[in-house]
């Protein structure tokens, strides 16, 4: 029925009553590559998740050949044809290449035995047939990440799916594996697969796609041959919105550079990372997930050591190799993931507003409970926490509440330098707007903020400077003025080599 | 390409050149060293040591650990543990034990059956409550640990089962021989093929190191991870049910403490043969020799004259070190794998 192979409609998902896709469609028509384009968060592995039986929708429906059906694992999607390249590594270190490539559906040998023969038989020939070099035998940890990414392309291509879905796979090989595996995805296209392709470089959707959808935070943009559209057009209907006055940056005369690194360097992380951080100012890293903007962050704040570079603080060459050193130095980090690494989430709000302040309520080792009582509140009212009382968990506060617990932990410990990773994912545009005033007071009180975010507008709203990171180095500096969503965005999809061919 | 070749040379050259690593590869290799070595300083002071009867008592002794070993084993491998082995090897025991009271002409074989349909009942219930109700394993195994414990009074009455109360054909079971070799090696060496040939050779097996390994990732390829932790909980009840029906037979009495904390030792011999408490690694020769090794520390330590109470003591150090070992050469993996991919 129809000329559509796949199709996914008005497809409705929610996470613990977060609803992180409405009502998007998608299709799919066999021997075609179809790219799904969007900025991180837009909802975009979500929706292959869908597509793969990892996520059941919640509203919507899934049709294949005309017919609707409906996946509750990714083996029944295996067994109707759909193959996928997730982002995440999703290898066995423990199990060789070979085994690898079959695991989850071994061949059997009559009798219910795995046919190891026709497994490395199997697999040397679907390597060679990829143009790749591998030994069959290496266990899956010794890989290299790109030797890693070889390898689940070949599982995705064992399976002959009639429908191929890659996250992203091309973000860790090099421009001469590209090439190849854009000339295996053709060769699939001709033989008449459809193909999913996810990349950020915006270069290789022109390069291999054939027509594009757009999602923005969570919602159906817009499906478009990609012969119709330009570069321009495209980063246009990722970003959509106008940057609203919702991000209000006070002007601060900056001061004294209080932060200065230089040449800092992890290999294969980041590489030669130089800026400056000064007195009052709010400097903005931006690039898009796994440019290594985190790894940064961990290494100035001596969670992960770089292997080289420098670090002064205050002009003064500092090494910091812990956090706790770097706290004492006047450091404060609020990471990324709450959950896992700001919070102590089965513990009440009074404990995790002074777990780095411990000792300042300790005499002999007995707590002052009640000095700790008084200043968790003073600290709760100053940020505006809503919740039952100071005895409640944090995990059951709501994600922008536990944020600003997050930030209340650390500002007790009166840091000079913040780093912000990620400060407003995923909470409501109200408690946005108060971590925002708060920033903006904060760098008004001279205090020196780093900030990383995914947001553009956050972003181009909240910085002073602008630093944009790509694959692990630094592609551009720009000031407050010249910045502009798509010129952010240009620094952070061009790929390496365009950038040297240029 | 040419130059991945190249890296590849690297990255083996560095593993050969780190001692964690090279240790790391030939994990056996460790073991039977240090069996020999403890052979070799046992056998000079005790010169009944190394002789014929006494390895055949050392194998004997290590028979019913090797069985419940290597279905804790499977259990480990998927990231779990299986703290109740010891309570469903004597509940077994007793239970079985009455039955031969009661008909003394009930066969051997029967015996085992019963046995071994017990221990799965045992082992469907821990199954069912991790896999299906998603209680984590330590919790679930150490409740049915006592609970099974329990059931062996209730059952019992607080009584044991003698020796005299059992038939000659049932005692026979685990202790008669064939060409010299007790019954029971023959078993246990059974159970090890069985074991290997399943963890290798089927894709059970497979999917059980796989979701050790990576158990985000078996979801991606549509593994059934529940189906398979409930068959591991099962697989391993069965086994010490075989167990539970070869003690009685062994020990030619089921008493209420009848492998009490005989889990300490199944784990201990898993993780001193390689087994990886987090998962995904380890193999049936290895826990072989991980229970032999345990044996002769046992059955040494009985000869030179040490006092039983430090065989604990030396068990609890042994799976320590092996930990630390692993831990150490775990880290030690990742760091240069970082290295060089980057």
């Amino acid at each position: 029925m129809g000329e559509y192979l796949f199709e996914l409609r008005e497809i409705t998902k929610r996470f613990a009553g977060v609803e992180v896709l409405h009502k998007v469609s998608f299709n799919l028509r066999p021997g075609e590559v179809h790219a799904l384009l969007g900025e991180n968060g837009a909802g975009k592995s979500t929706l292959i998740k869908i597509m793969t039986g990892v996520y059941q929708p919640d509203e919507g429906a899934i049709i294949l050949d005309g017919r609707e059906v409906r996946f509750s694992n990714a083996r029944e999607s295996q067994l109707a044809g759909i193959a996928a390249i997730y982002q995440e590594p999703s290898l066995f270190p423990d199990l060789d290449v070979a085994e690898n490539i079959f695991v989850g559906r071994h061949p059997l040998k009559a009798g219910g035995r795995v046919d190891w023969h026709r497994i490395y038989r199997e697999a040397e020939s679907l390597l060679t047939s990829l143009g790749m070099q591998l030994n069959l035998k290496r266990k899956a940890r010794d890989l290299s990440i790109a030797e890693q990414q070889m390898v689940e392309i070949a599982r995705a291509f064992s399976i002959n799916a009639r429908i191929l879905i890659m996250d992203e796979p091309t973000s860790s090989l090099t421009l001469n594996e590209v090439a190849e595996l854009f000339r295996l995805v053709r060769r699939l296209r001709d033989e008449g697969t459809a193909v999913v392709f996810i990349s950020h470089r915006l270069e290789e959707l022109f390069e291999i796609a054939d027509r594009v959808t757009v999602l923005r935070d969570g919602y159906f943009v817009d499906t478009k041959p990609v012969k119709d559209v330009t570069r321009e057009e495209l980063i246009r209907l990722m970003v959509g919105r106008k940057v609203s006055s919702m991000f209000p940056k006070q002007e601060v005369q900056p001061g004294n550079v209080v932060l200065k690194v230089e040449g800092l360097t992890r290999d294969g992380v980041f590489k030669d990372i130089s800026f400056e951080l000064r007195k009052g100012e709010i400097l903005g890293l931006a690039g898009l997930v796994g440019a290594g903007r985190t790894e940064v962050a961990r290494a100035i704040f001596g969670i992960d050591p770089p292997a080289s570079g420098r670090i002064f603080i205050d002009g003064k060459e500092v090494r910091i190799t812990s956090p706790r050193q770097a706290i004492a130095l006047g450091l404060a980090y609020v990471p990324e993931d709450r959950q896992t690494h700001g919070l102590v989430t089965p513990m009440n709000l009074i404990s995790n507003i002074t777990l780095p302040l411990v000792g300042r309520f300790s005499h002999f080792g007995w707590l002052d409970q009640r000095a700790e009582i008084n200043f968790a509140l003073s600290m709760a009212r100053q940020m505006e926490v809503r919740a039952h009382s100071l005895w409640q968990r944090a995990r059951e506060l709501s994600g922008g509440n536990q944020q600003k617990i997050v930030l209340a932990k650390w500002l007790s410990t009166r840091p000079r330098i913040l780093i912000l990773d990620e400060p407003t994912r995923g909470i409501d545009v109200g408690t946005k707007a108060a971590v925002h005033e708060l920033m903006s007071r904060l760098a008004g009180e001279g205090m020196a903020i780093l900030m990383i975010s995914s947001e553009l507008p956050e972003i181009l709203g909240m910085s002073d400077r602008i630093i944009v990171m790509r694959e692990g180095r630094i592609t551009a500096q720009l000031g407050r003025e010249e910045a502009s969503q798509e010129k952010i965005l240009h620094y952070a999809t061009q790929s390496l080599e365009e950038e040297v061919t240029r | 390409m040419t130059a991945k070749r190249a890296d590849t040379m690297d990255l083996q050259q560095r593993l050969s050149s780190n001692p964690l690593l090279v240790i790391a590869r030939i994990r056996e290799t460790g073991i039977i060293l240090v069996i020999l070595l403890l052979v070799l300083a046992v056998s000079l002071r005790s010169p009944s040591f190394l002789t014929l009867s006494n390895f055949r008592d050392i194998l004997l002794n290590i028979s019913i650990l090797i069985i419940v070993a290597l279905a804790q084993t499977m259990v480990i491998l998927t990231k779990s543990i299986d703290l109740s082995v010891g309570s469903m090897i004597g509940l077994t025991a007793m239970m079985v034990s009455f039955i031969i009271k009661q008909y003394p002409e009930f066969s051997p074989l029967a015996a085992i059956l019963l046995g071994m349909a017990v221990g799965s009942v045992l082992g469907l219930f821990n199954g069912l409550i991790i896999a299906y109700g998603e209680v984590p394993p330590i919790i679930a195994t150490l409740g049915t640990l006592s609970i099974y414990r329990g059931m062996i009074f209730l059952y019992s009455g607080g009584t044991w089962i003698n020796a005299f109360e059992m038939s000659k054909s049932f005692k026979l079971l685990a202790k008669g021989t064939i060409l010299g070799v007790p019954h029971l090696v023959y078993i246990a060496f059974g159970v090890s093929v069985l074991v290997y040939f399943l963890l290798n050779h089927t894709r059970l097996g497979r999917n059980i190191y796989a979701i050790g390994s990576n158990p985000d990732a078996a979801q991606f390829v549509g593994i059934p991870k529940k189906h398979i932790i409930f068959a591991v909980y099962l697989l391993c009840g069965i086994a010490c049910g075989l167990a539970g029906v070869l003690w009685a037979s062994r020990f030619e009495s089921a008493q209420t403490n009848t492998a009490l904390g005989f889990e300490l030792q199944t784990v201990a011999a898993s993780v001193v043969g390689g087994v990886s408490i987090s998962g995904g690694v380890g193999t049936v020769p290895g826990v072989l020799l991980g229970a032999l090794l345990l044996g002769i520390i046992q059955n040494a330590l009985t000869m030179i004259r040490i006092s039983p109470f430090w065989q604990l003591a030396i068990q609890g150090l042994l799976i320590l070190l092996a930990v630390v070992v692993d831990n150490l050469i775990s880290r030690e993996m990742q760091r240069s794998v970082r290295q060089w991919n980057r």
